[in-house]
């Protein structure tokens, strides 16, 4: 069973400072669901405030619709995964798995039986004698996962736990975490400030920025459709190219930059005469002349295997950053050249300034 | 050994370590070596010493083992150091926890410094307030009497007021290992064991308690050894029927002037107390050199 868990207008305060500030959205029963910011942008205060660590100042927190208010983390049905996994150094892996369940008073050994289940699951079969200290980062990460859903929780909180990892791992073990997922069906709720972690493995991303909610959407979403500069700016490189708006139509927007006319998908409520900025992705700029064409001085190129980053300079100093594919290696331009590029309007995003 | 070479150099290193020898010879091997040697010879008069009558035997330690009043002190006194050190590991084990996990700054600096200015006085001079404060017209007693829970005053000096003097006395000796411990424990894993639904008992008896053997252990090493080893407090805090082992040491030799049974139960306590450590050790599973640190 999992349990939608739902934040109404949550706030938090730490004496004057304001950590979180009248957050609301929705994690759907059995979603995989990302909360994505810098560090301090609130999003641990959020996750310790659905555990119970943290009771909000302002606001609900609902799960499977229930208020939590007043309940202590070891009464919600939710378990976390630290930072730190905050394994039990002194306990066997077995013990730590099954100390949830000997907290709720199950004989030993029926615990034994489930923490060997569960040593299945996360493919350690075998390793239940061994203590924390002898596994690698790798397979204490699964069995802190291990030990948090040993005590079948209806939503699993995960603090940024991939963290300390190297990438290769890294990355593996977010392949193993969206099927783990996918297999328990439990709601994951995961805070990371690595946003391809985040695209990679979410059914829908919160991107927050000092304490305030920025947009939730699916990563697709987010990446094609950012709401707002913060967002446009965090999720992925971009092209910044600031302007105002002169024209605006069938959902279409053109921006006169310092650079020329330009256009882009208008987001949200953009009005002629407003400042505006057009956001362009670093793949969509095309080497060449075209509807939207930018000029740029080349100042380097960074080749990184299956695409190259051309980096340079606009005429009004701010920087440029082109992804050329390595199959079209020969247009890309060479650096200390001037050199022109274009992108499709429907490729870029305007957005009006805050 | 290699290391102090290297950071000093020959010359100093040699001194340090022929400086460390001479300490150890002269100030804890020899007098040992004496006291044992007193130990298994008679106590004979001036003129005898030297002579064919001044030969080791283990009748001083037989005299302890055929005596039953002092036979039974010495049981009591062991025992009831191992309760002085139980009593105050129950008293410093919340509190070391407080300040050690949940204490803000503040509040921590306010506890180390009213646990550790009493210390800036001579241990005669905190033993002789518990006299106060325990005398039978003292001010506890009054306090007692004043809210009418007892209508008459109670006699404390004896077994509990030895007690109380001693637990007082060593809490800081038990205070800072654990709190030493504690204080390496990750808050995480209390939060951990709290959001696995485990009961905060559970939590102390599975992750804390563990966690802070090393220094659990070490505080009552040190609370069972001192109390043992204490005299103010039974001398001053406690009546005819709470003598304590070292007492009667000191009458044997202060006087009745037998150095050598003196010697022989002295030597006798230590042993004990020895014994009692170790194998306190053994139980926790710490070694002497976790102790030390």
């Amino acid at each position: 069973m999992s349990h939608s868990v739902e934040l109404d207008g949550i706030g938090m305060s730490f004496g004057s400072t304001r950590a979180v500030s009248d957050v609301s959205f929705t994690v759907q029963a059995g979603e995989f669901f990302s909360i994505l910011g810098p560090s301090g942008c609130g999003k641990t205060t959020i996750l310790r405030m659905i555990a119970g660590f943290l009771e909000p100042t302002e606001g609900r927190v609902l799960i499977g619709g229930r208020d939590m208010r007043g309940l202590g983390p070891n009464q919600r049905p939710t378990a976390m995964i630290f930072q730190s996994l905050a394994l039990f150094p002194l306990m066997p892996v077995w013990e730590n798995i099954a100390f949830g369940l000997e907290a709720r008073g199950m004989g030993k050994a029926e615990r034994r039986r489930r923490a060997d289940d569960l040593l299945r699951l996360i493919a350690l079969e075998g390793y239940g004698d061994r203590m924390p200290g002898e596994l690698s980062g790798g397979q204490r990460q699964r069995v802190a996962i291990a030990r948090a859903l040993a005590v079948e929780p209806d939503v699993l909180l995960l603090d940024e736990p991939l963290s300390a990892l190297d990438l290769k791992l890294r990355q593996h073990m977010r392949a193993e975490l969206r099927s783990l997922q996918k297999r328990t069906g439990v709601t994951f709720i995961y805070i990371t400030h690595d946003q391809s972690e985040a695209l990679a493995m979410s059914d829908r991303v919160a991107v927050m920025s000092a304490g305030l909610l920025q947009q939730v959407a699916t990563p697709r979403q987010l990446y094609d459709n950012p709401a707002t500069p913060f967002v446009a700016g965090f999720v992925g490189e971009t092209n910044a190219i600031k302007g105002r708006v002169s024209a605006v139509g069938d959902g279409m927007a053109r921006v006169d930059t310092a650079l020329g006319p330009l256009h882009g998908r208008a987001q949200g409520a953009v009005a002629i005469g407003q400042t505006a900025t057009l956001y362009v992705r670093p793949e969509a700029l095309v080497p060449g002349v075209g509807a939207n064409t930018l000029r740029a001085r080349v100042s380097r190129m960074d080749f990184e295997g299956a695409f190259a980053l051309v980096h340079g300079q606009f005429s009004d100093g701010a920087a440029l950053t082109a992804a050329v594919p390595s199959t079209r290696l020969a247009d890309a331009p060479a650096p200390g050249t001037d050199a022109s590029f274009f992108f499709a309007p429907e490729h870029a995003v305007v957005l009006a300034d805050a | 050994m290699r290391d102090l070479y290297a950071r000093f150099g020959g010359g100093l290193a040699t001194i340090f370590l022929s400086l460390v020898l001479i300490w150890l010879a002269a100030m804890v091997l020899a007098p040992n070596l004496m006291m044992i040697d007193y130990a298994l010879r008679p106590n004979l008069p001036p003129a005898q010493i030297g002579s064919e009558a001044d030969t080791w035997s283990l009748d001083n330690f037989t005299y302890l083992a055929n005596e039953a009043v002092h036979r039974a002190i010495f049981f009591k006194t062991i025992w009831a150091s191992a309760l002085v050190a139980a009593l105050t590991l129950v008293v410093c084990y919340p509190i070391a926890f407080w300040m050690a996990q949940r204490a803000t700054p503040g509040q921590l600096s306010i506890a180390l410094m009213l646990v550790i200015i009493p210390f800036f006085i001579n241990e005669v001079l905190r033993t002789l307030a518990w006299f106060i404060i325990l005398a039978y017209r003292g001010p506890l007693n009054a306090v007692l009497q004043g809210i009418g829970l007892i209508d008459a005053p109670i006699r404390w000096q004896g077994d509990g007021g030895v007690l109380a003097g001693m637990v007082y006395a060593y809490i800081l000796f038990m205070l800072l290992p654990i709190y030493n411990a504690i204080e390496s424990l990750d808050r995480s894993q209390l939060e951990a064991a709290r959001d696995l639904g485990s009961p905060t008992w559970r939590t102390h008896w599975r992750v804390v308690i563990p966690h802070a053997k090393a220094g659990i252990a070490t505080g009552c090493v040190f609370t069972f050894m001192l109390a043992a080893g204490s005299y103010v407090a039974p001398a001053l805090l406690g009546s005819p029927g709470s003598r304590w082992f070292t007492e009667i040491i000191y009458n044997w030799f202060f006087e009745g002037g037998d150095w050598n049974r003196g010697a022989a139960y002295a030597l006798t306590l230590l042993v004990l107390c020895l014994a009692v450590v170790l194998v306190t050790l053994r139980l926790f599973r710490v070694n002497l050199t976790d102790v030390a640190k």
